[in-house]
């Protein structure tokens, strides 16, 4: 057990020095009125700076990062974060600007998002881009907020029906909802793609849209996409791609091409940039020309003299976020863009389908394979061939007993005991291997030991955690010397 | 090959035998033709690192220098002192590389640091439950908006005017689109009168979205108005700077329900405005209405204690449509920026950064207001920014800009009002120039 920071703190220590203060005869002038005043004082620790480092030194070392090891969590893309983006990121001159700031004064950065919004438009082929969506669920609610607009302004204020694949992401029905959409689920066939005949019966003038990932969340490409996006255009409805599964595209085909009409990015998956643990990410969205004017703002215009203006588009749905959006973020894709250059894009969705099929070939004598058709940057399987009582949440806690980090599990929902794999192309054949070569032992493991599994993980800092009683009865704060909440 | 990928052409064609394709691509024979690139995307060519950083370095150069330049600008992003140890500690690969701890065997850095998190922001804000961030302070007060509706089934969000306009427009468009009601209070002198507030509150309101410090920097008196408020079985939602929250009552003090705010002053540089992080607590009694991951203590199989994702069953993968909110990805590692900064700074630390941001706001403001052809607007207890009035303030912030200095924000072009900020960035030496400079200008 690593103690917690407030049981390391002891009154008296400080981890930050001031300098005097020129201003402290002025400041005995003031005085807090009482019914301003803080009447209880809020905890916080008393560490010194080296203890700080210790603490969150130790915390990292019960982590895993992608550059600990193979990461492959399905449709999370962790790819190499490289560290050149981390360094531009910190460059003062970046880092140090205020929002608030005069155009004139921040040229420099408002090229940057200019010159991004056309690098993501000539990957997704969308003529409109925004950047200010700060995730790719943020993207998803503004891509559906776009779409209501727009049918308002057609008048087709009746259409509330957002089409969606039961394989799909919660985060897409969740977003449907956000927006004041109605979500229908559309169900997928044996060959894990949109039955087209369920989609027929739910297709009418009440259908505002659909919403598609592709390569979907199985890692197969909707084969029938064009006649998808058709139909939904035929009613007078829009098609929204999320574009969380960008990485198996880049170069090969695109959302524009596909017959989409609005798409959101991950940059934190496709372009590189750090999960940071959970975030911050960044969820740019793009549109065809006949929705630019609603999209989000301000978006970068650049004049004929090469300078920089921020502009709201003219029937803006408004402000999704504060200020531009997450620019840090923003720096490292540019970055990553720039580094890789439109080839090495390619060659990385390439790669990325290459090392996808390649495990997905090597696995099936011990998984279940319940696609057999070609995937893209993933795969899932349905557990193991010969389960006994083993489970695929046991398989992934076993997986931790080899020191590498476990594929997405339980999702998509519509795939029993789903092992969902994405290798990503920063992984070389030897660590592919590796990786294998543990997931087919581990499978003999379960028909041999299966106690093996069922006790995993053993080596890690925790063992298997009590999840239920603490939904029943959450400790979510420090209890200080053991008080109820 | 490119240097971030490790693929010999021998692996490639060892690989494509595996699979049983001749060619990669092969791989892609799935994709109708009709929906496949023709040609090459437009994109510029591999660059080197020396001539990316090269190019970069330009470009943050087309920036005014961040060094030389005198700022007082403020308004939602604040420049802050930040110890050294705090961008050091967030750049370990284990923390930045990771994603969603959804392993907590392997995560437990990751969740712990957010419970510690959680403990600091409960203990700030005075309420019980916090959980692991929003995307920035404007989308944690939308989605408290959306939580205090569907916790009252009420659909009318009422504001003050003083809210700032980046929460305003962005709290518009989230209730647009899900057609609930925004009505705004209209303030005097820089505050909204409760006696005004009064006759607001109608059984249609789901709660009153107040910030304090508010947009113009002024404290808003909220005596009486929780009362007011929950007698209507209304909520109270107070957005803060949170820098304030160590000198001025808490919400928790003031009977809020939830309190939300944007935390990038917790040692996250201003990043041209993202990304930060938004916090939001909220009482026990709201806390499975709660939007957001949230962390919490447990034991493991050997009776070790141990950190997991808590309370589920609120969010989007299991709930999907009926989940409180569509948020997944957050602001992990800006929330870590702001649990080593305050364990780095302690409560004396962040007192004191309070204390010198206030009392610089106090002093500029004593100074400025004796000069011929500026107007101090408000009289009200101050934070660490204020407004004032000058004739023509395009042409102070002109002139101004010959000194390298940015005076603050106008933030109304009629009226010529302009927002001036300080921290403890700012020197006393600083805060002279800035008067002195004002007074040239203005001669
Ligand atoms: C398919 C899919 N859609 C949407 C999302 C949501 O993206 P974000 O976490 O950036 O909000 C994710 C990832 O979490 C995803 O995998």
């Amino acid at each position: 057990m690593q103690k917690n920071i407030y049981e390391i703190s002891k009154e008296g220590r400080r981890g930050y020095y001031f300098d005097t203060y020129d201003l402290e005869d002025y400041s005995k002038s003031f005085d807090i009125p009482d019914k301003f005043r803080r009447e209880e004082a809020p905890r916080l620790p008393e560490v010194s700076e080296n203890y700080v480092v210790r603490h969150f030194t130790k915390l990292s070392n019960r982590n895993y990062g992608v550059d600990t090891g193979m990461y492959p969590l399905g449709s999370c893309t962790m790819k190499y974060n490289p560290k050149i983006n981390e360094v531009v990121a910190a460059m003062p001159n970046f880092s140090h600007t205020h929002p608030s700031w005069r155009e004139k004064h921040v040229q420099g950065n408002m090229k940057i998002i200019n010159e991004l919004q056309g690098m993501l438009s000539e990957l997704t082929g969308m003529p409109g881009i925004s950047l200010q969506p700060a995730a790719g669920s943020h993207g998803e609610l503004t891509g559906l907020m776009i779409m209501k607009q727009y049918l308002i302004d057609q008048g087709d204020v009746h259409k509330k029906n957002i089409i969606i694949p039961d394989s799909a992401h919660g985060t897409n029905p969740a977003s449907v909802a956000m927006a004041g959409f109605i979500a229908k689920e559309v169900k997928s066939n044996a060959e894990g793609t949109i039955d087209m005949d369920a989609l027929s019966q739910l297709i009418d003038e009440n259908t505002a849209g659909l919403m598609l990932t592709n390569p979907n969340t199985l890692g197969l490409f909707e084969k029938d996409i064009l006649e998808i996006t058709k139909r939904i255009h035929d009613v007078g409805g829009l098609v929204y791609c999320d574009g969380a599964n960008m990485n198996a595209n880049m170069g090969i085909t695109r959302p524009l091409e596909m017959g989409f009409d609005i798409v959101h990015l991950n940059l934190h998956k496709t372009l590189s940039t750090p999960h940071g643990g959970g975030g911050p990410g960044s969820g740019p969205v793009g549109v065809v020309s006949s929705l630019k004017d609603y999209l989000p703002g301000p978006i970068v215009k650049a004049s004929d003299e090469d300078f920089y203006t921020f502009e709201m588009p003219a029937k803006s749905i408004g402000h999704v976020k504060n200020y531009f959006g997450n620019f840090g973020v923003y720096l490292r894709a540019y970055v990553y863009f720039l580094t890789m250059g439109g080839e090495g894009l390619k060659l990385a969705s390439q790669l990325a389908v290459l090392n996808a099929n390649y495990m997905k070939a090597c696995l099936k004598e011990a998984y279940k394979v319940p696609y057999k058709a070609l995937c893209k940057h993933e795969f899932v399987l349905a557990g193991l061939k010969e389960p006994g009582d083993v489970s695929t949440l046991d398989v992934a806690k076993r997986l931790i007993d080899y020191k590498v980090h476990p594929p997405t599990i339980y999702f998509p929902l519509i795939v029993e005991q789903c092992l969902m794999i994405e290798p990503t192309e920063s992984e070389s054949l030897e660590t592919l291997d590796d990786y294998i070569n543990i997931l087919l032992k581990i499978a003999k493991e379960a028909k041999e030991q299966p106690e093996l599994l069922h006790n995993a993980p053993t080596t890690a800092s925790v063992r298997r955690l009590d999840e239920v009683s603490v939904a029943r009865n959450p400790v979510l704060s420090y209890r200080f010397n053991g008080e109820e909440q | 090959m490119h240097p971030y990928l490790p693929h010999t052409q021998a692996d490639i064609d060892h690989m494509l035998q595996k699979i049983g394709v001749e060619s990669i691509e092969d791989l892609f024979t799935d994709i109708d033709a009709k929906a496949l690139l023709k040609s090459p995307m437009r994109l510029p060519k591999a660059e080197s690192e020396g001539r990316v950083i090269r190019k970069l370095t330009k470009l943050g150069e087309s920036n005014i220098d961040t060094a030389n330049w005198l700022s007082f600008v403020g308004g939602g992003i604040y420049e802050h002192l930040i110890p050294t140890i705090v961008p050091h500690l967030i750049s370990r690969s284990e923390f930045y590389t990771a994603y969603t701890p959804y392993q907590p065997e392997i995560s437990q850095g990751t969740l712990q640091a957010i419970f510690e998190y959680q403990t600091m922001i409960c203990e700030l804000t005075g309420l019980q439950v916090a959980n692991a961030s929003h995307y920035d302070g404007s989308t944690a007060l939308a989605e408290a908006a959306f939580m205090a509706c569907g916790a009252t089934r009420r659909d009318t969000i009422l504001i003050p005017d003083t809210l700032s306009p980046e929460s305003k427009n962005v709290l518009r468009t989230y209730l647009k689109y899900k057609d609930l009601n925004l009505v705004e209070v209209p303030s005097k002198d820089g505050v909204v009168d409760s006696d005004i507030l009064k006759d607001y509150i109608h059984d249609d309101v789901a709660a009153y979205l107040v910030a304090t410090p508010n947009y113009y920097g002024n404290l808003e008196d909220l005596t009486g108005v929780s009362e007011q408020l929950h007698a209507n079985k209304s909520l109270l939602v107070i957005m803060s700077n949170p820098m304030s929250l160590s000198l001025f009552k808490s919400p928790g003090e003031w009977g809020a329900d939830i309190a939300v705010g944007d935390g990038q002053v917790f040692g996250n540089p201003m990043n041209f405005g993202g990304p930060t992080l938004g916090y939001m607590a909220c009482t026990e009694k709201l806390m499975r209405k709660m939007p957001g991951r949230i962390v919490g203590e447990t034991l493991d199989l050997d009776g070790k204690r141990g950190y997991v994702l808590t309370l589920q069953a609120r969010e989007q993968h299991i709930r999907r449509e009926k989940a409180t909110s569509n948020i997944t990805s957050n602001e992990a590692l800006n929330v870590l920026a702001a649990t080593i900064y305050l364990s780095t700074m302690g409560l004396a630390g962040i007192y004191e950064v309070a204390r010198r941001s206030h009392i610089n706001a106090c002093y500029l403001r004593d100074h400025l207001k004796g000069i011929k052809g500026i107007k101090i607007m408000h009289n009200q207890q101050i934070f660490n920014e204020f407004v004032i009035q000058v004739k023509d303030s395009e042409e102070v912030m002109k002139s101004l800009e010959l000194f390298q200095i940015i005076p603050g924000i106008i933030i109304d072009h009629e009226q010529n009002l302009l927002l001036i900020t300080t921290t403890e960035v700012h020197e006393k030496e600083d805060l002279d120039t800035l008067v002195v400079a004002m007074k040239e200008v203005l001669a």
